[in-house]
């Protein structure tokens, strides 16, 4: 029933592939009309997968095996059932409406082909991220959405701030991805699979340390993709890209990546209460901080990009309360209306010709009015106006928190309501309310801005404001929407709270909404308390905010700074120091060696192998002295003596026998005699 | 002992490998000096035909065994039991059919960059493929050692003659380094010479012989280490890694992409081949001593690639973190590692070559390989952009792109061996991407505000083909890894049996278990799951096979395997 699933991602991989290979040369400035006749063809077919699955109809089917070695396999396969069914409807609403938005806002471009190149490619990876059915074919398109992210935050490259914005979130998330992807190994290492629905049927075998190891990594790879404290800084810069990027990318479909991963996998988040109580907390800390950061941005975009980070926040607290389908549910409104403000932003900023600071603009709503009450009926969507759609899926979130016992969540999320409320009537009052403060020059190309730009703004406006139906219901909780989502998302139950406690909830975030309003209306229109009193009222608390809690600048100090590029340094020099100091070392070592040997040879072997010569020479001419004098002398002298002696014994020789007789006899008196003298 | 065959009954082997010996003595004594074209294309030539023959092997080559195949055996020394004894499985096939890869551009892209002394620089380049063809069909470790020495020489020309301005100072490091490593090396391989000698009543250098050999722990443990200088020095490991940078930088760019693509893998293929299967008890001994250095090497080379100033030495360091990569699923012991640290070394040999080749291009515009000298230069050269992106994404472990199926299997098999392992190493994929997307953009993106830099032309036709086979083979390995998984999977499957390392995976539910010790039965009537991964080898074969359609339950039954299914070592 399902067998045509594949065409969704096929058509945008299409589209990119021929842009990408012929847009440069051949397709140019036609560029849009591929990629939006293939968003139309995915629009169509998801919407058909759509009311198929309203119809009872799912899929789960392997493509072929990608990855195995042992026993690890893994498949590129497709699941659809009725949280993918949403996520298609939202994205390709969402996406169908920039693509034409696009059209105004990147008319005239040197590199419009490029765009919708990596628009095409993005609804791809978008698509095949929600129509995934194991986990690591979520990581791959998780990380393809990154690299379409990076490409489209850095797309005007010639400027030194995109191409670093885009890398900055690059690198942010692939510290979430560290988490994402060890959590995914160690679900493998648990369960041997990483097929979705074996691994939500094998949960129970799971202890609960377990479960929250792998759940709290999986939710360090939300923190990265859905921008979350601790690694949200990535999102403020990701402005830098062309703004309907921005309202498809980083409001409405990629950044809720994170929270897509958590409702898929919610039956192991319920085995970890630790882990959901966390991403409450982080949630709920996460609204708060960044709302109060959005209260004091100058710059229209910083204040929805961080007003995206708040909004993300609150559904995090959805989840985290054990209600999956709230977050889900907001994850919906807050589609449709986000991706409004941007492009409703987009549309000032490009009516601006690119001015966006608030405080240059102001009563541009006679100048832009189509641009003006769509945005004003988003502004009314996220600040929780009923019966808008921002109020059922919010108001729903801080009950869940409130029933799940999270009052402190529930407090922050209510401080957040009022903060959203006054800086989203803030931004509406100081662009399009009051005196003009536009100069000359761009007054001069002050314009509404073109058809395919407010068509899709009007839609969305349609949306913002009605796509809450889905969720109303009596008894509360029992909408289109919860019965929908409720088939394959592991709700928890915490039971109902009293009716009166229930109404009395909801007037309650309806009065700080209003209060909100009220406070902003005070402050930029009617002027009646000053903007700058109430900062100097705030002291240190309005520079913090100002300075975004200076969170950029630690973690660039001990991050950037410190551990990388200073552990760097320290390592290279080691390297150059140390082991080439050893290699060098040895080589000094063995040249010193042979010198040292050639010494040795020249002074001690040849010395000694000289001084024995010399020794030996010396002893020769000692030698010949004494053969010469003592030897020779003595050899002579013996001679001589004897000749000498032979001489005088000549004389002896006689040859007279009495002679001989008589030498006999006194030989043998000298010898008698010298006995007894001796003795 | 493994089994031999050669389907084709024809020395193909030596065949391949005697083409660019054939081709270089032809250039030697054929072509006058002066008739650089014609040198050129004869080596080109002779380089694109090693690649066709090598492909043969691929088409005739057997999956489904461990067995060495196409093998040739003469003797050569019979007093030493030396023979010229070759045969491939499936890691060497690979590691062939990138040698020859790489050679083909090599060659290709030395066109224009090489200038002087064209005619032996081509008959270096092809002596050089001659030597790496020559190690990877080795089966008789003496034959192997002379090619592990023969390769050295045509390198230490190629950096000491058509290098940079300190290509001496690198020539003599690179050689001085592996020298010294080999005749530890040589130690080692003597001993266990006379080892085997004794134990098998005959002298031989036989290396399937040897595996048959038991050695004693004791010589294990010593032989182990000089093994490990041998081939550290090679790969290179923390802390012999000094050479690299160096040799990278003042090398040629073909050098370099031949050193980084095919010549580091001479080490992780050292170890691999014989340390491995020779001393499994020191293999396992050592296993944490590897890996720290593997992780360190990670880490360690991430951070020193993140300052350097100059592209190549970058690119280089960065060789050693994905070594370091390699290192760590070789010493993983089990299926995912060794399988992915395999497939790691070819996909370093495709990014980091396609990356030296960037480098390259740039250089040979610039003759300069300084970052800050560039900047925006993706508006002057887009063509080339996509390229340098492409590769930089591979390099970074992309998913789709071949860098991230190397590096996934790596880490869970590391994850599977300890999980401290993988979140070590997971660390330096962090830091990898941030060294090359900052390199990326500090060359490419921003304003193009170099003079020097505004009339560079893109790519030429010849440097498209340069890239185009390392683009298409990412993408492919990407994608589609299946067929190279499949050809290495009974030879990865061999190795882990024979090293038979320790039950792994404390988390694993069912069996060893961190929970409660309980034996859970996940799908009934399937068994329990397998606790170490010997008993998975048998069945994971037939698990993969199912492919289209098989619902999820039924997946996960066919992976899962009854205790007792697989016997360890019993193929021996």
């Amino acid at each position: 029933m399902l067998a045509y699933i594949w065409l969704i991602p096929l058509f945008p991989l299409l589209a990119f592939l021929a842009n990408g290979f012929f847009g440069r040369k051949f397709i140019k400035h036609n560029a849009h009309a591929v990629s939006i006749v293939a968003i139309l063809g995915s629009a169509l077919f998801s919407t058909v997968a759509f009311i198929a699955v309203v119809r009872g109809a799912t899929l789960h089917h392997n493509v072929y095996t990608w990855v195995f070695a042992g026993e690890f396999q893994a498949s590129i396969g497709f699941q659809v059932d009725a949280l993918t069914a949403t996520m298609l409807m939202i994205v390709s609403i969402v996406a169908t409406c920039v693509h034409i938005y696009s059209i105004g806002y990147m008319h005239g471009d040197d590199s419009y082909y490029r765009y919708f190149t990596y628009l095409s490619l993005f609804c791809f990876s978008m698509y095949m991220l929600v129509l995934a059915n194991n986990y690591l074919m979520l990581y791959v398109f998780w990380e393809g959405v990154g690299l379409c992210s990076y490409l489209l935050i850095g797309f005007w490259f010639t400027n030194p701030a995109p191409p670093a914005a885009g890398k900055k979130a690059f690198l942010a998330n692939r510290v979430g991805d560290f988490g994402f992807g060890l959590g995914v190994m160690m679900i493998f290492a648990t369960l041997g699979t990483l097929d979705y629905s074996t691994v939500m049927a094998n949960v129970p075998l799971i202890s609960t340390s377990t479960a929250t190891l792998i759940t709290l990594l999986l939710f360090l790879g939300a923190t990265g993709k859905s921008a979350q404290i601790p690694l949200y800084v990535w999102l403020p810069d990701a402005g830098e890209g062309p703004t309907p990027c921005s309202a498809l990318i980083h409001a409405a479909t990629m950044v809720t990546a994170g929270l897509y991963m958590i409702a898929r996998s919610s039956a192991l988040f319920n085995a970890a209460p630790f882990t959901l109580t966390l991403i409450a907390t982080i949630g709920a800390m996460t609204a708060l901080m960044a709302a109060s950061i959005a209260l004091v941005m100058k710059d229209i975009k910083k204040v929805l990009m961080y007003s995206t980070i708040s909004q993300l926040g609150y559904m995090f607290l959805g989840l985290g309360s054990g209600n999956y389908t709230s977050g889900i549910f907001h994850l919906m409104t807050h589609a449709f209306f986000k991706a409004l403000l941007f492009l409703g932003a987009g549309s000032v900023i490009h009516g601006m010709s690119g001015e966006r600071n608030m405080f240059v603009m102001g009563g541009l709503k006679k100048h832009m009015p189509t641009t003006w009450w769509t945005m004003f009926a988003a502004c009314v969507a996220i600040a929780g106006i009923p019966p808008f759609s921002g109020f059922w899926s919010k108001d729903e979130i801080l009950a869940s928190a409130f029933k799940s016992g999270n009052y402190i969540p529930w407090a922050m999320g209510c401080i957040a309501a009022f903060m959203t409320a006054f800086y989203m009537f803030r931004l509406l009052f100081l662009t399009f309310y009051g005196e003009s403060r536009v100069d000359e020059h761009h007054m001069h190309h002050l314009h509404e801005s073109p058809a395919t730009m407010t068509r899709p703004m009007i839609f969305l406006a349609i949306l913002a404001l009605i796509s809450g139906g889905v969720g109303i219901s009596w008894p509360l909780e029992n909408g289109f929407i919860h019965k929908f989502l409720g088939s394959v998302l592991a709700n928890q139950h915490h039971g109902s709270l009293p009716v009166t406690l229930e109404f009395g909830l909801m007037g309650f975030s309806v009065l700080i909404a209003v209060a909100g309003i009220l406070v902003a209306y005070l402050m930029y229109i009617k002027k009646s308390v000053s903007p700058e009193k109430v900062a100097g009222a705030m002291g240190p608390f309005y520079k913090l905010a100002l300075n975004k809690y200076y969170v950029d600048e630690v973690y660039n100090f001990i991050f950037i700074r410190g551990l990388v590029l200073g552990g760097g340094k320290f390592l290279w020099d080691f390297d150059a120091i140390v082991l080439d100091g050893i290699v060098n070392g040895i080589r000094h070592l063995t040249i010193f060696i042979g010198n040292f040997s050639w010494n040795f040879d020249i002074w001690i072997v040849d010395g000694i192998v000289n001084g024995v010569r010399e020794v030996i020479l010396f002893v020769s001419y000692l030698s010949a002295l004494v053969d010469g004098n003592i030897v020779d002398g003595l050899v002579n002298a013996v001679a001589d003596g004897i000749g000498y002696l032979g001489k005088g014994y000549r004389k002896v020789q006689t040859g007279f026998v009495q002679n001989y007789m008589l030498i006999m006899a006194l030989g043998f008196f000298v010898i008698i005699g010298a006995y007894f003298v001796i003795l | 002992m493994l089994g031999t065959s050669n389907v084709l009954g024809f020395p193909i082997l030596s065949t391949i490998a005697s083409i660019p010996l054939l081709g270089a003595l032809f250039i030697m004594f054929f072509i006058k000096k002066e008739d650089e074209e014609l040198i050129r294309r004869a080596s080109l030539a002779t380089s694109i035909l090693t690649f066709f023959a090598s492909l043969i092997l691929v088409f005739k080559f057997l999956r489904g065994t461990p067995d060495f195949q196409f093998v040739e055996k003469l003797t050569w020394i019979k007093s030493l039991g030396v023979s010229y004894f070759v045969g491939i499985d499936g890691m060497s096939l690979l590691l062939i059919i990138l040698a020859t890869v790489i050679t083909f551009i090599g060659i290709l892209s030395s066109w224009t960059a090489i200038t002087q002394r064209v005619k032996e620089y081509y008959i270096f380049m092809l002596l050089l493929e001659v030597g790496m063809l020559g190690v990877f069909i080795s089966l008789d470790v003496f034959l192997f050692y002379v090619f592990w020495e023969i390769m050295l020489v045509p390198m230490y020309f190629l950096i000491g003659i058509w290098g940079g301005e300190r290509r001496l100072y690198a020539a003599i490091k690179f050689f001085l380094y592996t020298l010294c490593g080999s005749v530890l090396m040589l130690l080692g391989i003597l001993t266990i010479y006379y080892q085997a000698g004794a134990q098998l009543g005959h002298y031989t250098f036989n290396m399937l012989e040897w595996y048959t050999v038991s050695i004693p722990q004791n010589t294990q443990w010593w032989v182990f280490l000089a093994f490990f200088v041998g081939f550290a020095v090679k790969v290179p490991m923390f802390p012999f890694h000094t050479w690299l940078p160096d040799a990278h930088v003042q090398a040629p760019t073909a050098g370099s992409v031949i050193l980084a693509g095919v010549l580091l893998k001479m080490g992780t293929y050292g170890f691999a081949r014989i340390s491995m299967p020779l001393l499994p008890w020191a293999t396992v001994k050592f296993v944490p001593f590897m890996v720290v250095l593997a992780i360190i090497g990670i880490i360690y080379g991430s951070l020193v690639a993140m300052v350097q100033k100059d592209m190549k030495k970058l690119v280089a360091y960065s060789s050693v973190a994905h070594l370091g990569f390699v290192m760590l699923g070789l010493y993983a012991l089990n299926a995912q590692g060794i399988t992915g640290g395999i497939l790691q070394m070819i996909n370093h040999g495709i990014s980091t070559s396609g990356l030296f080749l960037c480098v390259g291009i740039i250089y040979e515009r610039r003759h300069t390989r300084m970052i800050s000298e560039f900047g925006g230069l993706s508006k002057q050269m887009p063509v080339f952009a996509v390229f340098y992106a492409i590769m930089t994404m591979s390099s970074l472990g992309l998913p789709g792109l071949n860098g991230f199926i190397g590096e996934f299997l790596i880490l869970v098999g590391a994850f599977k061996a300890n999980w401290m392992y993988a979140a070590w190493a997971t660390t330096g994929i962090i830091l990898g991407a941030g060294y090359l997307l900052w390199l990326f953009q500090r060359v490419m993106f921003g304003p193009l505000d170099n003079p020097k830099n505004e009339k560079l032309p893109d790519l030429s036709v010849r440097e498209i083909f340069v890239m185009l086979p390392l683009v298409v083979w990412a993408f492919w390995i990407g994608l589609y890894p299946k067929p190279f998984i499949e050809i290495l999977e009974p030879s990865v499957n061999h190795l882990v049996e024979r090293i038979n390392p320790p039950p792994q995976n404390v988390f694993r539910v069912g069996g060893v278990n961190m929970n409660a010790g309980t034996v859970y039965s996940v799908n009934a009537g399937s068994g329990h799951w397998s606790t170490g991964h010997g008993g998975g080898h048998g069945a994971t074969s037939g698990g993969h096979g199912a492919e289209a359609g098989s619902s999820a339950v039924e997946h996960g039954a066919e992976t899962t395997v009854p205790h007792g299914g697989g016997s360890h070592g019993g193929s021996h």
